[in-house]
C-alpha cells in the first residue's frame, strides 16, 4: 500500500544501490585520507586501520591485546549487566504486584533516573576504585532502569482475570508473582533487557574512559593520548561489533520468545 | 476512588523520602557509620551548595557551569535536529535514498556516542569543539532514525489522498510528512536528548575548563563528596529541565495530540 505512494524498488536496484551506498562510505573516507586534506595522524585510511586491527589482536597495546581488553570489558559488564538483571527484574515485578512497594520506590526512582549514569563516576571511583566495582556500578546504573520499568509494565499489563483466577483457586502472593505474573511479563521483560544491554554496554565505554586500568574503553583512551587515531579507530570497530552481536543475541532470544509464544 | 488512590499513594512516596532522609541524617552525622569522606552528611552538601553558588568552585558559580553545560548540550543538540531530521524524512520518503544512505548507518549506528569521545578529542581537542561534535552524533542517530520510522508508519491513505489532490512537493512535506512523522520524531528527540546529557557529562569528566562535569570531576579530584553530591543533583535538575522544555515544546508543536 506505502509502496504505492513512496515507491519500491526491485531486488538490482536495491542490491545495487547498498553497495554503492557502502562502497561510496569508504571509497569518500579513503579519497579524504589520500588527498591530504586532512593529516595522516588524524585520519588514517580504512586499510591502515584494518591492519592496526589486526595488529592489536596480536602484539599487547597498554598491557594486553585487544581480545584480552574485550574479555575485561565483557566481565564487568556481565557482572554490572547480570546485578541489574537480578535486582531489577525482582523489584519490578514486586513492585507491579505490591502497591505500597510501589509507593515507595517511584518517587525515588524517578528522581534518580534523571542521573546520567555517567555522573556516578567519581562516586564509583571513590568507593570501588578502578579495578572492576567501578566500572560495574556505572553499567549498574544504566543497565537497572530499563529493568524495572519493563519489568512492572509487563506486571502491571497481566490480564486481569489470570490474576483473579490464581486468587480464586487460593494462590499465595508469591505464587502469584511466579506463576502469573512472571511468565505473563516475560515478553515485556526480555524487550527491556535488550534496551538494558545497550545503555549498559554504553556506560561500560564511558566508565572505561575513565575509571579503568584495561578493558576497550582504556584502549581508545590510550590510543587517543598517544595520539593513535588508527588504534582509536579500531578499538572502535571493537566496540561497535561486540554491542552490535550483544543486540543481535538478545534479538534472537527475544524472536525466539515471542514465537513460541505464537506471536 | 482515584484522588484517595494517588493521596495515599503521595503520602507513602513523602513518607519514604522523608524516613530516608532521617536515615541519611542518622547514618553519617549522628553515628558516623558512613565516613563522611565515602557520603557527604547533609550539612556539609549544603555548605557545598552555598560554596559553589556564593563563592564558585572549579573556576566557576554555579549558574555559570549548569549554562555552559546547557549551552554545549543545545548546540550539539540543534545540529543534530537540523541535520537529521531532514535526512530521516529523505530516506522515509525515497527508497532509492535509504538504500544508499542505509549501510553507512548501519555501519556507524552499532558505536556508542561515548566511543566517539577520544576521536572528537584526537580531532578538535579537548575544547567545546570537540563536545559539540560528539553531542551531535548522540543525537544524530535517533533523530534521522525517528523520522524515518515516523514518515514510514504514516497512514498511506493520506499520502494517497494528498497526491491525488494534485499537492505540491513542498506543501506535501509541509502539510504530510513533517505533521504525520512528528510524533515519532519527538519521540526521537527525547531520546536523544538523554543521550546528550550523558555524553556531555563523559566528555566534560574526561576533560573540560567548566561544565557540571567539570564540577563532578574536580570534585573527584579533591576527594569533595559533598561537592561531587551537589554536582550530581545539578546534573539530574538541569537535565529534567531539559527534557521538561522539549515536553512543553512537544505539546506547543503538535496542538492536536493531547499527551
Amino acid at each position: 500500500m506505502a509502496a504505492s505512494v513512496i515507491g519500491t524498488l526491485t531486488r538490482s536496484q536495491f542490491v545495487w544501490l547498498s553497495s554503492a551506498g557502502f562502497m561510496g562510505f569508504f571509497a569518500i573516507w579513503t579519497l579524504i585520507a589520500w588527498s591530504g586534506l586532512v593529516q595522516k595522524q588524524f585520519l588514517p585510511t580504512p586499510f591502515e586501520v584494518y591492519d592496526k586491527f589486526i595488529e592489536l589482536t596480536q602484539t599487547p597495546f597498554v598491557g594486553y591485546t585487544l581480545q584480552q581488553h574485550l574479555w575485561s570489558s565483557f566481565g564487568r559488564f556481565g557482572a554490572g549487566f547480570g546485578l541489574a538483571v537480578l535486582i531489577g527484574v525482582p523489584l519490578g515485578l514486586l513492585m507491579g504486584w505490591f502497591r505500597w512497594l510501589d509507593d515507595m520506590v517511584t518517587p525515588l526512582f524517578d528522581a534518580l533516573r534523571f542521573v546520567a549514569p555517567i555522573a556516578w563516576v567519581p562516586f564509583a571511583a571513590l568507593w570501588f576504585g578502578t579495578g572492576i566495582g567501578g566500572p560495574v556500578l556505572i553499567i549498574f546504573s544504566g543497565a537497572f532502569p530499563p529493568c524495572v520499568i519493563n519489568a512492572y509494565r509487563g506486571a502491571k499489563f497481566v490480564e486481569l482475570r489470570y490474576i483473579e483466577a490464581a486468587q480464586t483457586l487460593g494462590a499465595s502472593n508469591w505464587r502469584i508473582i511466579s506463576e502469573v505474573l512472571l511468565p505473563a511479563s516475560v515478553p515485556s521483560i526480555v524487550a527491556g533487557l535488550r534496551i538494558s544491554a545497550g545503555l549498559g554496554w554504553q556506560s561500560l565505554i564511558g566508565a572505561e574512559l575513565i575509571v579503568a586500568s584495561s578493558g576497550i574503553g582504556y584502549l581508545i583512551v590510550k590510543g587517543q593520548s598517544n595520539i593513535s587515531t588508527s588504534i582509536v579507530m579500531a578499538g572502535m570497530i571493537a566496540i561497535g561489533i561486540v554491542g552490535f552481536a550483544i543486540d543481535a543475541l538478545l534479538r534472537r532470544v527475544e524472536s525466539g520468545i515471542n514465537r513460541r509464544r505464537g506471536r | 476512588m482515584a484522588g484517595a488512590t494517588s493521596g495515599r499513594s503521595g503520602v507513602t512516596g513523602a513518607a519514604t523520602v522523608a524516613a530516608l532522609l532521617v536515615a541519611w541524617y542518622c547514618l553519617t552525622t549522628l553515628t558516623q557509620t558512613i565516613s563522611t569522606t565515602r557520603f557527604p552528611a547533609p550539612l556539609e552538601v549544603w555548605q557545598a551548595l552555598q560554596q559553589i553558588t556564593l563563592q564558585g568552585y572549579a573556576d566557576a558559580k554555579l549558574h555559570v557551569h549548569i549554562l555552559h553545560s546547557c549551552k554545549l548540550v543545545l548546540y550539539g543538540f540543534l545540529a543534530a535536529i537540523a541535520a537529521g531530521v531532514p535526512l530521516g524524512l529523505l530516506m522515509g520518503w525515497s527508497r532509492k535514498a535509504e538504500a544508499l544512505i542505509n549501510p553507512a548507518f548501519l555501519l556507524l549506528r552499532p558505536i556508542p556516542p561515548l566511543a566517539w569521545i577520544p576521536l572528537a578529542i584526537v580531532w578538535l581537542g579537548l575544547d567545546d569543539a570537540s563536545k559539540v561534535l560528539v553531542i551531535w552524533f548522540a543525537a544524530f542517530v535517533p533523530s534521522v532514525i525517528n523520522s524515518y520510522a515516523g514518515v514510514r508508519n504514516i497512514d498511506p491513505t493520506l499520502l494517497e489522498a494528498a497526491r491525488m489532490l494534485g499537492i505540491s512537493r513542498s506543501m506535501l512535506v509541509r502539510e504530510v510528512l513533517v505533521p504525520g512523522a512528528a510524533p515519532s520524531i519527538f519521540t526521537g528527540l527525547r531520546l536523544s536528548l538523554q543521550a546528550c546529557w550523558t555524553t556531555l557529562v563523559a566528555g566534560e569528566l574526561i576533560g573540560a575548563i567548566a561544565g557540571l562535569g567539570h564540577v563532578l570531576y574536580q570534585g573527584s579530584l579533591d576527594i569533595f563528596p559533598a561537592m561531587i553530591l551537589v554536582g550530581m543533583v545539578g546534573v539530574a535538575v538541569a537535565g529534567g529541565l531539559m527534557t521538561k522544555a522539549l515536553e512543553w515544546g512537544e505539546q506547543r508543536a503538535m496542538p492536536w495530540r493531547q499527551a
